[in-house]
């Protein structure tokens, strides 16, 4: 064998192992799943083996599932808004701080370090009947009997920035970091001022990090199951709730399947305009 | 008047000093070179005038007003970087027309003063390229034109050239001297660069350690170094102890160790006031290697032997030793440099020492 052709074959050979990975724990599975959703859950519980679209007609056609998607969607918005918010100034301020960005960079890490769920379920100590919020106000006087702060859309919302706001910051600071901070004096020399420059030069050229951010926060927000089941009420049931409901509860897999699916498309599709329109390398960039 | 002037500049980050009672007065359209060491203070005293640091002590004015306390973005001045600093997102011609927006200029007025100032720096054709798509030479062409654009009262220019690769750099340093002198704007130069100091500048301000060392034209600078900083940094010296035995109006008698009493014109000793200790300062490219039997002239001549040769094409430069003493000298080539080892006849004149005082 030639050396061309053996440096041809190399990196197939290095990639072989993620390669089967992959396909063996993502896409066989998925391809169950598609399968599965053109499958039809009998009376009797038995699964049905066919091309059946009653799934596909029931997913797409409900209103309650439409509805439930929107809120998603609405939520997701939002959190990604209020991480984008909160996560821009911090993350300036790390880019522009000196000497301490590794203390700084290391206590946006720290969080990781607990689960996920953990963290989640910390806000029922804060925000509980008996949580630590609750205490207090009644404590001081403030008020006499314990408010109900947990449980709803806002503490969804709240949960989901807690876990989501340090993937934010984590990418808008690798976009700041790679703008030569010159160009703020430059500007700034040429008659504008501080916050004229930010606007003209740093904010314009951070926006892909701003946007990588985005969609991580989106995808992963729009995608949670855990968080609204932690610290939502029977109502702000997300569509990964769905899904788990139908999966786990009621064990209608081919439905489950379906309703998977449509959220699969559309974050799927989500990413692709990203891809189509920054490209996945600042995507990676901030998670590398 | 000065078109920029500092009084008594001190800047301190914490505990260092970074610039020591500097004062300097640069006069309207000339330009002037901050020179010295990495560390000497010199882009700390530019970034000082340009508004990007405040004084610790001191006043800084430009045309006559104090601007201490004027916010950089009203100052009106040029200031070009050493890596370009253009904005990546926008077009050159966006770039050069930035300063523009905060001025009041007509939208057609702009379009022609970005049209003049891309013709000036020879790049009339790339106003709609991104400064990605250009050289480094070009980029830093453009970084000019966007600081010259807004006519500022003063230029300031941090290492600019110390980026581009050393053919370039010699190319932009004439174009840069030639853009400067036809616009006729004030220029503060930083650099460590002494060729560029030299070749540039109506005047030089030799610092170190955040000290101003010497000012004055490159030729004078360069002939009679206020001190052994100066004398060391600039080009290549042999510094010789010796006592200064006697000084009238014309020549300073110098008695100088291993070599002997030497007679220095006064013009070339105008640091030194007083009988005692001091240095003869004499460039390498002064003292001439001769072959031991070439005939004897008025210079001074001694006989040494050549340690080392550095060639270097049309020159070379020979490491020497006379007694106790290690010269240099950098003499252009006549048939073939001297052999390591060989005796050699070493000549120079008095006239072409100076003579510094023992600091």
């Amino acid at each position: 064998m030639g050396i061309e052709a053996r440096e041809r074959r190399q990196p197939w050979i290095l990639l072989a192992p993620a390669l089967t990975s992959v396909t063996l724990l993502l896409f066989v599975p998925l391809a169950f799943i598609v399968v599965y959703s053109f499958w039809l859950r009998t009376a009797t519980g038995a699964d049905q083996v066919g091309f059946y679209l009653d799934n596909w007609q029931e997913a797409l056609g409900d209103p309650f599932y439409r509805d439930i998607l929107f809120s998603t969607l609405r939520i997701a918005a939002i959190t990604t808004v209020v991480c984008a918010v909160m996560g821009y100034p911090a993350a300036y301020f790390i880019a522009r701080s000196r000497g301490n960005k590794a203390i700084l960079l290391l206590m946006l890490m720290l969080p990781f370090w607990i689960s996920y769920i953990i963290r989640t379920m910390s806000w029922i100590n804060i925000l509980g009947v008996s949580g630590a919020l609750n205490w207090l106000l009644q404590t001081l006087g403030i008020i006499n009997e314990p408010i109900q702060m947990l449980y709803n859309e806002t503490t969804v919302i709240l949960g989901l920035v807690h876990f989501l706001l340090p993937f934010m910051i984590l990418n808008v600071y690798v976009a700041l970091e790679g703008i030569d901070i010159s160009l703020e004096d430059a500007a700034c020399s040429l008659g504008s001022t501080r916050w004229q420059s930010f606007l003209e030069v740093t904010l314009p050229l951070s926006l892909p990090g701003l946007a990588a951010g985005g969609l991580l926060c989106f995808v992963l927000s729009a995608g949670t199951y855990i968080t609204p089941l932690v610290l939502g009420g029977p109502r702000d049931a997300m569509f990964a709730n769905l899904v788990f409901e139908a999966v786990i509860t009621q064990l209608n897999w081919p439905l489950g399947s379906a309703l998977s699916l449509m959220l699969l498309a559309i974050l799927g599709g989500l990413v692709l305009i990203y891809n189509h329109f920054l490209g996945m390398g600042q995507l990676m960039k901030g998670l590398g | 008047m000065s078109a920029v002037s500092l009084t008594n500049i001190v800047k301190r980050f914490g505990k260092v000093t970074a610039v020591h009672r500097m004062s300097m007065d640069i006069s309207d359209g000339s330009f002037v070179t901050l020179l010295g060491p990495s560390g000497c203070g010199k882009t700390t005293t530019l970034r000082m005038i340009a508004g990007l640091l405040d004084p610790t002590e001191g006043d800084i004015t430009i045309k006559g007003n104090r601007i201490n306390d004027v916010p950089i973005h009203k100052r009106n001045l040029g200031l070009v970087f050493q890596n370009y600093a253009l904005f990546p997102h926008k077009t050159v011609a966006e770039n050069v027309a930035f300063g523009l927006k905060y001025r009041s200029v007509s939208k057609a007025d702009a379009q022609k003063k970005v049209r003049d100032a891309l013709e000036l720096v020879q790049l009339p054709h790339v106003g709609d390229r991104y400064p990605k798509e250009l050289s480094g030479g070009q980029q830093q062409r453009i970084a000019l034109a966007r600081a010259i654009v807004i006519e500022p009262d003063v230029l300031l220019l941090d290492e600019p050239l110390s980026a581009l690769d050393a053919n370039l750099r010699e190319d932009m340093r004439v174009e840069l001297k030639r853009i400067q002198h036809q616009i006729g704007v004030t220029t503060v130069f930083v650099t460590h660069d002494q060729s560029e100091a030299l070749a540039m500048s109506d005047k030089l301000v030799v610092m170190s350690n955040g000290v101003v060392e010497q000012v004055g034209a490159p030729e004078e600078v360069y002939n009679t170094p206020a001190s052994e900083f100066v004398a060391r940094f600039l080009g290549t010296s042999n510094i010789l102890d010796g006592r200064c035995t006697g000084l009238d109006g014309s020549t300073v008698a110098l008695d100088v160790n291993g070599i002997g009493p030497i007679q220095v014109p006064r013009d070339r000793a105008p640091h030194l006031s007083a009988e005692g200790s001091a240095k003869l300062v004499l460039r390498a490219e002064k003292l001439i290697v001769a072959s031991s039997n070439a005939p004897k002239d008025d210079r001074i001549d001694l006989t040494g032997s050549v340690e080392a040769v550095d060639y270097q094409g049309q020159a070379a430069r020979y490491f020497l030793r006379i007694g106790d003493h290690r010269l240099q000298a950098i003499n252009m080539i006549d048939d073939h440099p001297f052999a390591e080892g060989e005796t050699v006849s070493l000549r120079f004149r008095p006239r072409d020492c100076a003579a510094l005082p023992e600091t």
